[in-house]
């Protein structure tokens, strides 16, 4: 079947559907399931995508934190599969370097980034603000056919002799820049570059299509300020992503520049295996501001979708109106604006200045304000509701739970003074683990378990939601609560063996606790996925067009929408999205006009 | 085959956990399917609440078993103002952390779904909200506060009399240079890097300040109590001189020199009485990724009596002297021949 049909079937769905949904011709498997621009088949693409670097990414979590809990054992059978990686059935230096580099690249972008606001950005917009579809579905497709031309290129560097990139996910140069300094920064890093420029591409074809569609595609009487949170979220995700990207990108193209072409942006001064390089003037700094300008804004990028989908889940199953709705908009506004101006606090000891230092302290504690404020705004909607614990609810508490400790330990590493003592150690590690690894993560469960119906037309099995949860959620805290300790003792992170350290030897019984743990979390997750395509063919169906009473739009379309999503009118919009349990009434839809005699809030 | 029984344990389990899961799906499905959901949701309820409860006595019990195994008292003036900074703001977040996750949990268990409880229509509240803002912008601030004093304190200029050191990081171990009698480091140039010609650091010999620099390597010396600023560069890639137990650390950047001072407090002697343990060395670990030996990048620093210092310095041989034995009165001339030429190549 050829692209031009496809498009040409797309537009013929979209012309039909003015009138009767019913009426258009079946569309081939590739343009309904592979090359679709259907905006809920992109988001579904994105989903399935980033579950299968999730697995990739957490396995690789598994097998370095098999050297860590063990370094004295040998496991026959990676040498089994990884060959001279694991000589001896350990885990190789340069291996080790290449599985932390490989998941925190894909946990943070493929993952927590395309498969996290990728997804529920595509599905989540048009079906909350009442459009038929993207503002561009054919961009939007391209957004997900870039991301995974990324993850091809990405998935070979593991596969090439010199092994994947290996400089951690920061790709800090001169490290990342010379081909001399290790195996890991040969051709790997020549594709992690290539890769992410590709990730780039399509996370901004992404982000400018998730604008202008929030801002010029809501239905009638959706006003801004109707939006619910997840929209309101996905799009200072996008404004974020939009201002950010392209900065990473260029320091990207300057390291290859490096790299190939022999210019001297980050490279000054430098004698490596007893070779004098000609490379003079260049600041390796400099990369640092260009990847922490992303980087940290990347964070909220990360949190901010999962913050909004959580506020939405939490007042549905609360029965009770999220508290503080614009409280909750200027928190995640101020966010949006603090997160350009924080970046440097990833730098206080590389020799920044101390004033600028010291007003990048400043501003990174003045973020943990609007932090604050949504915090208690959650707490406050908990407060006096009538809570259902559905699986997504669970994940939704899980997910306060550990934006509070996470977030809280981030106002140690934002103070400077502490920072010296803490930085790049594991209280790095279990800090950002907890507030946007695993929180975020809880964010997309809470999600997938909540849309899931909306996705499939059937629910995920809820016996294994709540194991699935409850493991996690468990599991969460023994992994990474004790980490903490190990950066106090001042353990710095990316040591594979400590053994031959006085001051870090301490902790070989708690490396193995946390290795076990992470290996039976690991196993509950693939319970998810399982759980995941089990339910999409044989889960059980949904048959009410309104399974959890809500009042967004999504659920006024049938069980599974077609492309165009509503099948007659778009429906107009009479009201904000939270008038839960009010006048007595369980929920009032969005779509129901303002009553003559309804109170007002 | 030990792996492949693990294996099939846990295809077991899996199997035997799905079972039960599309089981209870069915049992609910025949029972009607709003009892069961409302029983499960009193088992979570329960379960949310015995977490908070377990998960607290989890935080103390963690507290116990670990609290020893973190570094113990700073060995530098400058980890005082850490700790202490580390310890108030510890406390703060303590406080909240435990505040919120209580309201969090109680919360939810107390107003899980219940027949006839009416949920309260509460969609904002001004004054609530203004509380809240207040608050932490407050605690915030005092925290700032103090962490910039602290900051300015130990990122301020060195003291006059300090001694320096310095540090260069390579792939993968630690050089120092010490300035000798003068004070002064002599220039260097990377260029001018040799080591076959013993020039590792690349020093210039044409600047007389390097005529008694000394040049050691993994191990460096200081004194206690008398304050001194390293000054610190790399030779490849970005290392990190991380000072657990002093509290201090600083990137080693190849190209861009770093400074930080500090004075130690306890020679490492007085350590080992300290922490009882008789192998006790400071050390200095790489914190920044550089490369495939990061992990074992270690140094010493051998923490000592002003005495000492001075009988170990005076073992040690300018790098000069080493580099140009001609120019060494110790080395008398008729054992030189072979060497002079080498020796010419090198000063030019």
């Amino acid at each position: 079947m050829s692209e031009a049909i496809n498009i040409h079937s797309g537009a013929a769905v979209h012309a039909v559907h003015h009138d009767n949904g019913h009426g258009h011709h079946e569309q081939s498997f590739i343009s309904k399931y592979i090359f679709s621009m259907d905006h809920k088949t992109i988001g579904k693409q994105f989903l399935i995508t980033g579950i299968v670097w999730a697995i990739i990414g957490g396995l690789f979590s598994v097998l370095f934190r098999l050297q860590l809990g063990f370094p004295d054992q040998s496991f026959p059978i990676l040498e089994t599969f990884f060959g001279h990686w694991a000589k001896g059935g350990q885990i190789q230096p340069e291996f080790y370097y290449g599985l932390v580099t490989i998941h925190g690249t894909v946990l943070v972008f493929f993952v927590l980034t395309a498969g996290l606001s990728g997804t529920f950005a595509n599905l989540l917009i048009p079906l909350q603000i009442g459009a038929r579809d993207m503002a561009s579905p054919f961009l939007n497709m391209l957004s997900y056919w870039f991301f995974f031309i990324a993850s091809i290129i990405m998935l070979s560097s593991i596969f090439v002799h010199t092994g994947p990139a290996s400089g951690g996910w920061t790709m800090y140069p001169p490290l990342s820049a010379l081909r001399q300094a290790g195996d890991g920064q040969k051709i790997g890093t020549d594709l992690w570059l290539i890769a992410m420029a590709l990730f780039i591409v399509s996370s901004l074809l992404g982000g400018l299509n998730y604008i202008s569609t929030i801002l010029n595609m809501r239905t009638k009487g959706m006003s801004m300020t109707r939006l619910p949170l997840p929209v309101w979220a996905m799009f200072f995700t996008a404004v974020l992503g939009v201002l950010s990207f392209p900065v990473l990108l260029s320091g990207a193209i300057l390291l290859i520049f490096d790299r190939n072409l022999g210019t001297s942006f980050y490279l000054s001064d430098i004698v490596i295996n007893g070779e004098i390089l000609p490379n003079e003037g260049g600041s390796a700094i400099l990369y640092q501001h260009l990847f922490w300008f992303l980087g940290h804004p990347e964070v909220y990028i990360i949190l901010l979708p999962a913050m909004g989908m959580v506020s939405e889940i939490l007042s549905v199953n609360a029965r009770k109106p999220i508290f503080g709705y614009m409280a909750m908009l200027g928190s995640m506004f101020s966010i949006a604006i603090l997160a350009f101006l924080v970046w440097a606090h990833h730098m206080f000891v590389t020799g920044l200045n101390p004033f600028l230092g010291s007003v990048f302290v400043l501003l990174t504690l003045l973020i943990a304000v609007p932090s604050a404020i949504k915090v208690f705004n959650w707490l406050t909607t908990l407060w006096r509701g009538n809570i259902r614990f559905t699986p997504a609810a669970l994940f939704a508490i899980g997910f306060v739970s550990l934006f509070i400790s996470g977030g809280l330990t981030g106002i140690f590493l934002g103070n400077s003074t502490i920072d010296i003592h803490l930085h790049d150690t594991m209280f790095v590690v279990a800090h950002f683990h907890i507030v946007m690894g695993v929180a975020s993560f809880f964010g997309m469960f809470a999600g997938v378990y909540h849309w899931f119906p909306k996705m499939f037309g059937r629910y995920l099995n809820n016996t294994l939601g709540y194991l699935h949860f409850w493991v996690t959620m468990v599991g969460a805290y023994l992994i990474f609560w004790p980490m903490h300790y190990q950066g106090l003792a001042g353990m710095p992170r990316r040591y594979l063996d400590k053994r031959g350290w006085v001051s870090f030897n301490q902790f070989a019984d708690l490396d193995k606790m946390i290795t076990v743990v992470s290996i039976i979390v690991f196993a509950v997750q693939l319970m998810f996925v399982f759980n995941f395509f089990y339910s999409i063919f044989k889960g059980r169906k949904v048959t009410s067009q309104n399974p959890w009473g809500a009042n967004t739009l999504e659920w006024t379309t049938k069980i599974t929408p077609g492309h165009g999503n509503w099948d007659g009118e778009i429906p107009e919009v009479h009201r904000w999205p939270y008038d839960y349990a009010k006048d007595g009434r369980e929920f009032i839809p969005q779509t129901e006009p303002v009553g003559a005699n309804e109170s007002k809030h | 085959m030990q792996t492949f029984f693990i294996v099939a344990i846990l295809a077991l389990g899996f199997l035997i956990t799905f079972q039960i899961a599309k089981a209870s799906e069915y049992v609910a499905v025949l029972r009607g399917y709003e009892r069961s959901r409302l029983q499960s949701n009193r088992i979570n309820g329960f379960l949310l609440l015995a977490f908070l409860i377990i998960g607290l006595v989890g935080v103390f019990y963690c507290n116990e078993r670990l609290k020893g195994k973190i570094l113990g008292v700073p060995a530098s003036d400058h980890g005082v103002l850490v700790d202490r900074m580390l310890y108030v703001t510890l406390g703060i977040t303590f406080f909240v952390f435990v505040l919120t996750q209580i309201g969090l949990f109680w919360f939810s268990y107390k107003y899980q779904e219940k027949e006839n409880q009416k949920p309260f229509y509460f969609p904002h509240n001004n004054k609530l909200e203004l509380i809240w803002t207040v608050i932490p912008a407050i605690t915030l601030t005092v925290l700032v506060g103090f962490g910039i004093f602290y900051w300015f304190k130990i990122t301020g200029a060195a003291p006059k009399n300090a001694m320096r050191v310095e540090v260069t990081g390579k792939q993968f171990g630690w050089e120092f240079r010490y300035p000798g009698k003068d004070g002064i480091l002599g220039k260097k140039y990377f260029k001018n890097v040799n080591p076959a010609a013993n020039n590792p650091a690349g020093q210039i010999w044409d600047d007389p300040a390097n005529n008694d620099d000394i040049f050691v390597e993994q191990e460096m010396h200081l004194v206690v109590n008398k304050p001194v600023q390293l000054v610190i560069g790399a030779k490849d890639v970005i290392h990190d001189v991380g000072l657990a137990h002093f509290r201090m650390k600083m990137d080693a950047v190849p190209g861009t020199p770093t400074t930080m001072w500090f004075t130690p407090t306890y020679t490492t002697r007085e350590m080992r009485e300290k922490t009882g343990n008789p192998d006790f060395v400071y050390e200095i670990s790489c914190d920044q990724m550089c490369g495939k030996g990061h992990w074992s990048m270690r140094g010493v620093i051998v923490v000592e009596t002003q005495a000492e210092f001075d009988a170990w310095m005076a073992s040690k041989k300018p790098q000069y002297l080493v580099a140009n034995p001609g120019k060494d009165p110790a080395v008398k001339k008729d054992t030189l021949s072979a060497t002079a030429p080498v020796t010419g190549a090198v000063i030019r």
